[in-house]
């Protein structure tokens, strides 16, 4: 009786458990949209994709285009570092991955840092990437 | 220029073989007096490339290891597209 009890109750702390995480699943941040000082920074071609998976500032630097560089990847690097472990990579292996990825995903427009060191303003055809890239 | 005497004086040692000694013996001479400039500047001057220098970045990564990592990759970018 008294177990049943423990079930029944454990079951409902599952449940509201449940519904916490689907409520709060709203506001995670895997649907967090950009910070807006980034967002222009990138659409004016202030910062740009490097081929390392990191950003990096474009053309001269300032302070504030530093600060968001700065805590965009040290942000990055945390997640690269959690993925790599959890894909038997070395962050290196991974941040390179992902910055093939990155890179791929720019939009026409934005920069992106080609084989050669230089910076690219991407246009609609395909980046210049590594060509490892896959 | 350099690079066209050396390739020059090589193909000459090498193709008269097969016509005589007297043919190589005169091209042996040849390549002797060839050396003689070398020789006396004591040093062989190296131009720079004219093509940019690419940077290889990271040329221990394999590009298997990048295709294994490449879905993960990508999902990773889309679930954190705030910092991407």
């Amino acid at each position: 009786m008294g177990s049943m009890m423990n079930q029944r109750f454990s079951r409902a702390m599952l449940t509201g458990a449940a519904i916490a995480t689907a409520l709060g699943g709203i506001a995670t941040p895997a649907f967090a949209q950009r910070d807006p000082a980034y967002a222009s920074a990138r659409a004016a071609g202030q910062v740009g994709e490097k081929m390392d998976g990191y950003l990096g500032v474009v053309g001269s630097e300032t302070a504030e285009l530093r600060r968001i560089v700065n805590d965009i990847n040290i942000k990055r690097r945390a997640v690269y570092s959690q993925r790599a472990q959890a894909t038997n990579a070395t962050l290196e292996e991974y941040a390179l991955t992902a910055g093939c990825q990155a890179i791929l995903a720019t939009a026409p427009g934005e920069k992106y840092q080609a084989p050669d060191g230089t910076w690219q303003t991407r246009t609609s055809a395909p980046p210049i990437r590594d060509p490892r890239c896959p | 220029m350099k690079r066209g005497e050396l390739t020059d004086r090589a193909s000459a040692a090498t193709f008269p073989a097969k016509q005589g000694d007297s043919v190589l013996s005169g091209t042996k001479r040849m390549a002797a007096a060839g050396m003689i400039p070398f020789a006396l500047a004591g040093c062989i001057t190296v131009n720079a490339p004219e093509k940019p220098i690419v940077i290889e970045l990271n040329v221990n990564i394999r590009q298997e290891v990048i295709y294994r990592l490449a879905e993960d990759a990508g999902n990773t970018i889309e679930d954190n597209a705030d910092i991407f």
